[in-house]
């Protein structure tokens, strides 16, 4: 059963406050990408979250700073929510020497350690296993951290999510799996994949316990987000959070795609009804009275920073091509 | 009669060909009746043949394959898509416990005739998963055949050989040939498998090279001529049979090899190639035989960096003009020759 949002206690205002502005950092981010992707500066395939950025304000505004993320290809809205260092992201998609890889992984290998966003892959379904093995090495350490795997509703066709999820029940593992519905894996939609579109159902035979929420209100992300961690903080097993979602953009590249013909009729005008960052702006203004003003000023706080981080790309230099060598290995053989 | 096409059409006509003269065929794979249909190698076919012999299916690579296998050896003909040849790792166990191994290990009693086709990308910060070229994998192992078509026509003429064959074959293609023309026959013939291809007759040197680095060596080979060095360029095109003749013979002519791959060169098809030459025309090597493949790196996404990865019409030259003891000319020399623009 989808939760209702509105039985749901909200959170507190500094709360809301800082998970909105996360939002709105990782949409203002997303938009300049759009904007600067027609110069061809950013030469790397782009996948955007645009529509679903309150999966990764609520998840990761749960979640304390030493805990881990392990996401995919469309990994810009998990970096900045985690704590991501912009300048660095905005590097790594242009392929310079200052980004978070060096310019090695461009857009789809986004990875910040030090925030705690471990890898992203452009295999589908990829680093589900390898969040499973941080969360298993995590219960080994005394289970301090908690780890969560971020995949789409097309990862669960892939035996590595059941196989992993096996292994995470059996071993009791501190780890949430994090399914991001939006409806379709590049062009195919869900039912077109499976019968059963209960995701949330998906591994209850494994023992795995899911729950699906609304994943255009940040409030409800964070809340379910919240609850699961704090079980899996007092020693409970594995937990899948399923959070329906709209991807404004086509699959991959700056643009949108409402128009084709495998979108749904009505789509843009649900995704636009639904958008989470309208949805928080609203019950902000309504529940804790922040004035027009504010966001304003937010807004112009938040441009200046994407900004300055696409500054710091344009200025930083291109690796060299001795750097084609490094890190193959630890050391050079 | 001919045709001219590009690349992926070319593919798209052998596909229809085979779909209409045969009804056990079916394509199916990610993305094979959505409307981008493959880089329009498959436009048209979910609309003409129904969703029964053209369908799209869960991202499960591995069962997909054994699925594939288990149709193929009940006497379907699949031919299964993948958009990225990196997608094929997920399947090894499927690929090569399996397919490769059915026919022999059950005594030759049953036939695989299954086609797996696969797209290699480059460019564009593809990165080291979106840009993986797996022609030495499915050589290593015994039992698969496999081809790299260069041009429209090898596309047509070996998608349909493909499909004809009762064996595994790999049709392995790359991103950047979807944008070359060429004429191609009408209607559709199948080309044979195991033949290789002269692109360019020269006399100083064999350059034998696939896929798109036939791009690359041709333009490489123009630019030579200007300078007075004559080299030949040998596509084998269908890697395993492969046409050893046609190799030996050139290397015989020009006494000098370079070898250029897609991919790595470390036990690759440019080892492979290597060791032909030292076993079969060892006494006509004027010089030692010169690989060129990506770095040995995984492919990095930043453009300068990816540049140096991949060998390109101006390496190739350099690597003729340093086995042929002159010094590289200080003139305007070819670059990367493709003008691919993402985002995928
Ligand atoms: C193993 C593998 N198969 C196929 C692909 C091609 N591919 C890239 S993204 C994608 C769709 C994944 O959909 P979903 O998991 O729902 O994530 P979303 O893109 O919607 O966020 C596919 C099939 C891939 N990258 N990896
Ligand atoms: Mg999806």
């Amino acid at each position: 059963m989808i939760k209702k949002k509105n039985k749901m206690k909200r959170p507190d205002a500094a709360t809301s406050i800082e998970l909105y502005r996360t939002m709105l950092r990782i949409r203002l981010a997303e938009q300049k990408i759009t904007e600067v992707y027609p110069t061809d500066k950013i030469q790397s395939p782009i996948h955007l979250s645009v529509g679903q950025e309150a999966i990764a304000a609520g998840v990761c505004g749960a979640l304390a700073h030493g805990d881990h993320v392990h996401g995919t290809y469309r990994g810009h809205a998990f970096y900045i929510a985690k704590g991501g260092d912009m300048k660095r992201m905005f590097a790594e998609l242009y392929g310079k020497d200052t980004g978070c890889a060096r310019g090695k992984g461009g857009s789809m290998h986004l990875a910040d350690p030090d925030a705690g966003l471990m890898s992203c892959s452009a295999i589908v379904a990829s680093t589900i296993p390898v969040a499973t093995g941080d969360a298993y090495a995590s219960s080994r350490q005394g289970r301090k951290r908690v780890v969560v795997s971020v995949f789409g509703d097309g990862a669960i066709d892939e035996g590595v999510f059941f196989e992993s999820v096996n292994f995470a029940v059996l071993k009791k593992l501190p780890i949430i799996y994090v399914l991001e519905n939006n409806w379709y894996a590049i062009h195919s939609k869900v039912p077109e994949r499976r019968k059963q579109l209960d995701l949330y159902r998906v591994a209850e035979g494994l023992g795995l316990t899911g729950e699906k929420f609304d994943g255009n209100d940040a409030s409800t992300v964070y809340n379910a987000a919240s609850a699961a961690v704090a079980s899996i903080r007092k020693g409970g097993g594995p937990r899948l959070l399923e959070f329906t979602a709209y991807r404004w953009h086509e699959h991959v590249g700056p643009g949108v795609d409402f128009h084709e013909s495998y979108r749904r009729k009505n789509e843009q005008a649900l995704a636009q009804k639904n958008d989470p960052l309208k949805l928080a702006k609203a019950d902000l203004t309504k529940r804790c009275k922040v004035k027009p003003e504010l966001f304003a000023q937010w807004e112009a706080e938040l441009r200046r920073e994407v900004d300055e981080a696409v500054d710091f790309a344009e200025k930083s230099p291109f690796p060299t091509v001795e750097n084609l060598f490094q890190d193959v290995y630890a050391e050079s053989l | 009669m001919t045709k001219r096409m590009k690349y992926g059409e070319a593919i798209r006509t052998a596909l229809f060909h085979a779909m209409e003269h045969d009804p056990k065929v079916f394509v199916f794979g990610l993305g094979v009746d959505d409307h981008r249909a493959i880089f329009g190698s498959l436009t048209g076919l979910a609309e003409k043949f129904g969703p029964e012999r053209v369908f799209d299916t869960p991202i499960s690579e591995a069962a997909m394959t054994g699925v594939a296998v288990g149709a193929a050896v009940n006497g379907l003909k699949p031919v299964h898509v993948h958009i990225r040849s990196d997608f094929l790792y997920l399947a090894m166990d499927q690929l090569f416990n399996i397919a490769a191994k059915w026919r022999y290990m059950f005594g030759g009693r049953m036939n695989v005739p299954l086609v797996v086709r696969a797209v290699i990308g480059r460019s564009w910060g593809q990165g080291a998963q979106h840009s993986q070229s797996l022609q030495s994998f499915f050589m290593h192992v015994p039992g698969w055949k496999v081809v790299m078509p260069t041009t429209p026509a090898d596309a047509q003429g070996l998608t349909l050989a493909a499909i004809n064959d009762p064996n595994p074959v790999f049709i392995l293609e790359h991103r950047l040939l979807y944008d070359i023309v060429g004429d191609v026959p009408d209607p559709p013939v199948a080309a044979p498998l195991g033949k290789a291809y002269i692109r360019r007759a020269g006399k100083d040197l064999t350059i034998v090279a696939n896929s798109y680095m036939v791009v690359e060596s041709l333009k490489a080979a123009e630019f030579l001529e200007t300078q007075g060095i004559s080299a030949e360029v040998v596509d084998p095109v269908s890697l395993v049979p492969l046409d050893r003749e046609t190799i030996v013979a050139s290397v015989r002519k020009t006494g000098r090899l370079i070898v250029v791959d897609t991919s790595w060169t470390a036990c690759g098809v440019s080892a492979e190639i290597a060791a032909i030459a030292a076993e079969r025309a060892f006494d006509c090597l004027k010089q030692p035989v010169r690989r060129l493949g990506m770095q040995p790196t995984p492919c990095p996404v930043s453009k300068p960096l990816e540049n140096a990865f991949y060998p390109s019409a101006r390496t190739i030259a350099m690597e003729a003009f340093s086995m042929l003891g002159r010094a590289f000319p200080d003139v305007n020399v070819p670059v990367l020759t493709s003008t691919f623009k993402g985002p995928f």
